[in-house]
């Protein structure tokens, strides 16, 4: 048992911070260019020459590149309309197509982002090119210099490991609370205890304390992993972390018990917890952000102890952020842990 | 036959009177639905932002204006130093900085030439990244209509959306969420289904009677089949009417493949509770190694060919990728059966290993 809850979700922690990115390998492109000018192979020239396209197909038949794309083998057609130069020289203007495959709406954005940019780059090539430099001079600029701090190399690790960390200790927690006190009653030990003297707050604190430690041992280990494997920045202090997560834990692992309570087999209390945890996780900021949400998800959103956890540890681990800029966060989730903790011990009862 | 029959008849019964459980596995795909098609998405909006303007003139605050009426900004504060930006962002709020250069008007008129200065907030390097992208695309359209009359040649891209023109967020769920739910209530609950027979004791009765061991665990499997057909309908109907996803495929095959998936689930269900006693480690091995690599393997969220080799080379070997292929192949871009042959056959593949371990593993006596 030991192994599977400490094995297991690191390596899946390894995995999976790898997997999770959106970064964007390579856009796979077939180019339809029906002018064969100059100008159009030098527009298809900087795509060439990008790293983050690879040029799959050439071809004169839109509905070739069509054929690849229904086979998922394409992502992106350039269509280059006959008469591209032509036009370009006589009207000045020009139209260049791209159909881009938008079933992951997120990377058709990004895709459909980077090829316009390319495009504006090498219309501006043109003009340097073909205007004299008087008026040139006339066209006014402003310059941007932007830069990212706190992870200048957008590294999305860095941002996904507090995260996926926390989902899966919260995960093994749920779950082996949830299925603790339901494990009892299907085995017929529970009955065994409520003839004892112990009393309820001992019990449910009784029940709560060792997965709590070994919660709190996973998180430690989880964080040495991640800064060894993948040098997340440890910027802030690490006192606050724990005793974040200590509140934290204590939220999770009554909500967990509570669970167990209410349910009479080991099967309904890992569906019930499992619900929620899905609402949780989803809901909690890991993975898409909260303030897209619409405002009466926000509001429920305030029920979400992974939410207040996952934003204490990105905003100490990461930014360095004191006490006092988490402590309306850290102030919910302690009020959260009484609440839940004082539910877990008022529902369970000593007779059968 | 009739024994067989009256097997089946008890699963049904445990099943239906579980009320709690019936309850979450025909209300989870509803909330689910709820929760990713309203709730969650990856869309930016109202991100909030702080402005430090050096300058103070016309030409400042008109784009300053530009950028907060676009909707995808709005100002959280106007700061007076720079050395206010580190503490902005440190508490929590404001994602990214713009900062104005002073004199901006004048330089802008008398040098053609001026600077803002982007400072994104990157420990949401995603968000960071499309956010300063936003800002830098209302900067240069705003230029654009600065030089008007000045430019002589304007390229213009027309970007066209296939499959998903509206750009929702919902046609990737829909697949993702099919594949993970079957996977659930399929491999998850039938493991469970058989190992609590073994932990409760009752397996040894089952055992000495007349059922052979085949018919126990189709009988036990049964009614698992029925609820994930269900719950795949649930999803796809729920999809299609309230949210817009389209099937332009056909709808038997649809059905088709889903079944062949859930039979895929339920031998790999079959074969967890075959290795395993206890229903608590058939379901860590169930969610943990199962349903994470579902969400993140299968090319659900994010997509797999931008993973590392290694883990392309995984995302293979996950029996969701291949399903969420085949539903987005016949529910978004409508292929006929020639097009996804591959993932069928691997799918089938799949399940003819899964029932042939099971069959190797699978121990009629106890010990």
């Amino acid at each position: 048992m030991i192994p599977i809850i400490f094995v297991l979700p690191l390596v899946q922690l390894i995995i999976l911070i790898n997997a999770a990115t959106f970064e964007m390998k390579s856009i796979r492109v077939s180019v339809v260019d029906l002018d064969l000018s100059p100008s159009s192979r030098r527009l298809i020239g900087k795509y060439e020459g990008s790293p983050f396209y690879k040029i799959v197909q050439t071809t004169f038949l839109y509905n070739e590149a069509l054929n690849l794309m229904q086979k998922g083998k394409v992502d992106v057609i350039i269509n280059i309309p006959d008469g591209f130069e032509r036009q370009l020289v006589r009207e000045n203007q020009g139209k260049v197509q791209f159909v881009i495959n938008a079933i992951n709406q997120v990377v058709a954005g990004l895709s459909s982002g980077y090829c316009t940019s390319i495009l504006i780059d090498f219309n501006r090539e043109l003009l340097q090119d073909w205007l004299n430099p008087s008026q040139l001079a006339g066209l006014k600029n402003i310059q941007t210099d932007y830069s990212y701090w706190y992870n200048p190399k957008l590294n999305y690790k860095t941002y996904m490991v507090p995260g996926i960390l926390v989902l899966l200790v919260t995960i093994i927690s749920l779950i082996l609370s949830g299925m603790n006190i339901v494990r009892e009653k299907e085995i017929g030990t529970i009955e065994q205890i409520n003839v004892t003297p112990i009393r309820k707050i001992q019990f449910i604190v009784g029940k709560l304390t060792p997965f709590w430690i070994i919660s709190l041992f996973e998180l430690a280990f989880g964080l040495t992993l991640g800064k060894l494997l993948f040098d997340i920045p440890l910027v802030g202090n690490l006192w606050l972390i724990f005793l974040s997560a200590g509140v934290y834990l204590f939220v999770i692992l009554s909500f967990g018990l509570l669970v167990s309570t209410i349910t009479n087999t080991q099967q309904q209390a890992m569906l019930v917890s499992f619900f929620f945890m899905v609402i949780f996780i989803l809901m909690s900021g890991l993975f898409t952000s909260i303030e897209s949400m619409p405002g009466w998800a926000q509001e429920i959103d305030r029920l979400n102890p992974l939410m207040y956890f996952i934003k204490i540890m990105r905003m100490v681990l990461l930014k360095g952020s004191t006490f006092t800029d988490i402590s309306k966060h850290f102030y919910s989730l302690v009020f959260y842990a009484i609440v839940m903790t004082s539910l877990a011990i008022w529902r369970y009862r000593k007779v059968a | 036959m009739k024994r067989f029959w009256g097997f089946v008849v008890k699963e049904f019964y445990h099943i239906f009177r579980d009320y709690r459980t019936l309850l979450i596995l025909f209300g989870m795909p509803a909330v689910q639905m709820l929760l990713f098609g309203y709730v969650i998405t990856n869309e930016i909006k109202d991100a909030q932002i702080a402005i430090l303007d050096l300058s103070k003139d016309e030409v400042t605050r008109r784009i300053s204006e530009k950028v907060l009426s676009s909707g995808y900004f709005i100002l959280e504060k106007n700061l007076t130093s720079f050395d206010e930006v580190d503490q902005v962002f440190r508490e929590g709020n404001v994602k990214l900085a713009l900062i104005f250069e002073p004199e901006f008007a004048k330089n802008l008129d008398k040098a053609g030439k001026a600077k803002v200065q982007i400072i994104g907030d990157a420990s949401d390097p995603n968000t960071a990244n499309i956010l300063v992208n936003y800002l830098q695309g209302i900067l240069s359209n705003y230029l654009i209509s600065l030089n008007a009359e000045k430019i002589p040649m304007q390229i213009t891209p027309e970007v066209r959306m296939l499959y998903n023109a509206e750009m929702k967020g919902v046609y990737m769920f829909v697949p993702g969420l099919m594949a993970m739910l079957l996977m659930l209530i399929s491999a998850l609950m039938t493991s469970l289904s058989i190992t609590r027979e073994k932990e409760l004791g009752t397996m040894e009765l089952l055992l000495v009677s007349p059922l052979k061991p085949l018919q126990i665990i189709i009988g036990k499997v049964s009614p698992y089949v029925f609820l994930a057909f269900v719950d795949a309908c649930i999803i796809i109907i729920l999809g299609n009417t309230v949210f817009g996803v389209p099937i332009v495929g056909s709808v038997v095959l649809l059905l088709f493949e889903s079944l062949l998936y859930i039979c895929m689930a339920l031998s790999l269900g079959i074969l967890i509770s075959t290795i395993t006693s206890s229903q608590q480690i058939a379901m860590m091995v169930s969610l943990v190694a199962l349903m994470l690599p579902t969400i993140l393997l299968s090319g659900f969220i994010f997509p797999v060919e931008n993973m590392p080799w290694i883990l392309q080379w995984l995302c293979h070997i996950m029996p969701p990728k291949y399903f969420i292929t085949i539903i987005k192949s016949i529910m978004l871009k409508g292929n006929g059966f020639e097009y996804i042959a591959f993932e069928t056959a691997v799918l089938v593949g799949f399940t003819l290993l899964f029932i042939l371990l099971s069959v190797k593993k699978f121990k009629v006596r106890l010990a």
